[in-house]
């Protein structure tokens, strides 16, 4: 099951700086990258112009192997508590990356009702639109 | 502990009470109940030199100030967030223990079910218009924008971590529902429900139900703070403030901290209530009457654990059956309803609750009640109130 998009109401759009355009563009080549910071090595996400640990401002986007586990999941089944532009039911997972980070995302091409805490997923990447990409995740074989 | 323990007090509380439709702007509403609060402080417009507010709340200093007359103003400013009610009282209370003003009136007023609330111009654009864009970008374009879902997150790794079963929190809305019935003001007079009627109710955001969620409602609220010398000679007795504080830590956003190391608790009520708790020189067996932060009922369990009410995972256990928090059980909770069995106000009514209960004027009155906690921003930054009858 893929996400459906309904279409006429708009998609939302990411909120993208100098900070975070980095992270954005990486995703647009269908690439996953996280912010890595130069001085200390920190791995985080979601991006921000310093680093937590050493203060540091000088940062790399490191490339991510994409692979990680499910780490909590809700399932938006009843529309009034959704976002109106995606048809219920859809699932919105936090995936805890094999680097360590997490990221908020959707499954792609799984029925909510199969996704557990602890499944081992890999990241996808949807071309929800002709300008917007957002990184997914599929159900990774072990 | 340096603080602003015992210096101020709660002397003037104002109440719209709560409707589907209040058939009122959210000025006008704010005016109403900040008359209110002034008359039963036994005060008028002009005495008032203190303005606190909500960021999101419609009705600005401007407004407020040119509808009633007040000409007087020295200090003005916002608190946010959902943990805004306790601490737009320690602003309050901050702000007339250090002599920058004299008598301080805060206030939210929201139309949230007349006027639908949930960010007309975010569905009409697809731009996020939010202040919090820099946290939305991350979870927003991938549906996940309510607040319903992005509690439902955390209460997921909850129930795997501690091994809960969804139906257990049921027992957090039935004794809100129970209190509420008794209660006039609210939305839910003479409605109790059963257990029963929680398990039934159907999942809107798995594993979140609609009983375990507030409904919107419109509604407002005023309180009017000041010193506790100034208390004294007004007309009610006064509500003091025996501790107040707020918290927020590294990696905290509202309700979708999902990034730092452990997510299935509410590390910042941790931190807010040992403060607190320091703060008023009181421990949690001290505490008989708890306001809680039910806008959604899996929230309280975790925050009676993080009170130090009862060990960690044990909170839904303590729940269990309802006897412990009902009115005559050992923590009474949320004894007006709260969000879920009175009203949704994001917490104001919690406090005015407080007020009540020591008072004596509570619809569900706890015998003797003359220290009550108020814990608001479950899930968020935190912040709380310790509320005392005698100093």
């Amino acid at each position: 099951m893929v996400m459906e998009y309904i279409p006429g109401i708009p998609l939302l759009r990411p909120y993208i700086d100098l900070d975070s355009e980095g992270f954005w563009e990486g995703v647009k080549q269908h690439k996953l990258v996280f912010q890595k910071c130069k001085y200390c090595g920190l791995l985080v996400h979601r991006p921000r112009p310093m680093c937590p640990r050493c203060l540091s401002t000088e940062k790399e986007w490191v490339p991510s192997e994409g692979k990680g586990t499910v780490y909590s999941w809700v399932n938006f089944v009843y529309v009034n508590a959704a976002y109106p532009g995606i048809k219920v039911p859809y699932a919105v997972v936090v995936v805890e990356m094999l680097e360590g980070v997490r990221m908020i995302s959707n499954m792609y091409d799984v029925k909510p009702e199969d996704i557990y805490i602890g499944m081992p997923v890999e990241v996808v990447f949807d071309d929800i639109a002709d300008d917007l990409t957002l990184p997914k995740f599929k159900k990774r074989e072990v | 502990m340096n603080s602003i323990s015992n210096k101020a007090a709660i002397v003037g509380v104002g109440v719209s009470g709560f409707s589907k439709d209040s058939g009122r702007t959210e000025l006008r509403m704010t005016c109403e109940c900040i008359k209110a609060a002034l008359d039963d402080a036994g005060l008028v417009p002009l005495d008032i030199d203190g303005i606190v507010k909500h960021t999101d709340d419609a009705s600005d200093e401007h407004s407020v100030t040119s509808s009633m007359g007040m000409g007087n103003l020295t200090y003005f400013g916002e608190s946010r967030w959902d943990s805004a009610p306790c601490s737009m009282v320690l602003r309050a209370a901050i702000g007339v223990a250090t002599g920058v003003a004299n008598y301080v009136v805060l206030y939210r007023a929201v139309n949230g079910s007349s006027r639908r609330r949930m960010m007309p111009s975010m569905r009409a654009s697809g731009q996020m218009s939010t202040s919090d864009l820099l946290q939305w970008t991350y979870h927003a374009p991938f549906g996940l924008m309510s607040e319903a879902g992005r509690v439902a997150m955390i209460v997921r790794r909850y129930m795997h971590e501690y091994g809960i079963n969804s139906d257990q929190f049921g027992w957090v809305t039935t004794v809100c529902r129970e209190h509420g019935a008794k209660n006039p003001n609210g939305m839910f007079y003479n409605e109790p429900i059963t257990i029963k009627d929680y398990l039934e109710s159907k999942v809107i955001v798995d594993p979140l139900r609609v009983m375990d969620c507030h409904e919107e409602a419109d509604s407002a609220v005023a309180l009017v703070v000041t010193t506790v010398e100034r208390a004294k000679n007004l007309r009610q007795k006064p509500v003091y403030i025996l501790g107040a504080t707020q918290s927020q830590l590294s990696e905290t956003e509202e309700k979708n901290s999902y990034y730092r190391p452990v997510i299935s608790g509410l590390p910042e009520m941790g931190h807010m209530g040992k403060r607190l708790f320091a703060m008023a020189g009181v421990g949690p067996k001290d505490i008989k009457v708890a306001q809680l932060d039910d806008s959604y009922a899996p929230l309280v369990p975790m925050q009676l654990e993080e009170l130090g009410f009862c060990g960690r995972g044990e909170g839904v256990a303590f729940c269990e059956g309802g006897d412990r928090i009902r009115v005559g059980g050992e923590l009474a909770l949320n004894t007006s309803g709260g969000s879920l069995g009175e009203g949704y106000l994001y917490g104001m009514n919690h406090v005015v609750e407080a007020v009540r209960q020591i008072g004596g004027t509570s619809t569900a009155q706890v015998k003797d009640a003359d220290l009550v906690l108020v814990a608001t921003g479950a899930g968020g930054p935190a912040s709380g109130l310790i509320l005392g009858g005698s100093r």
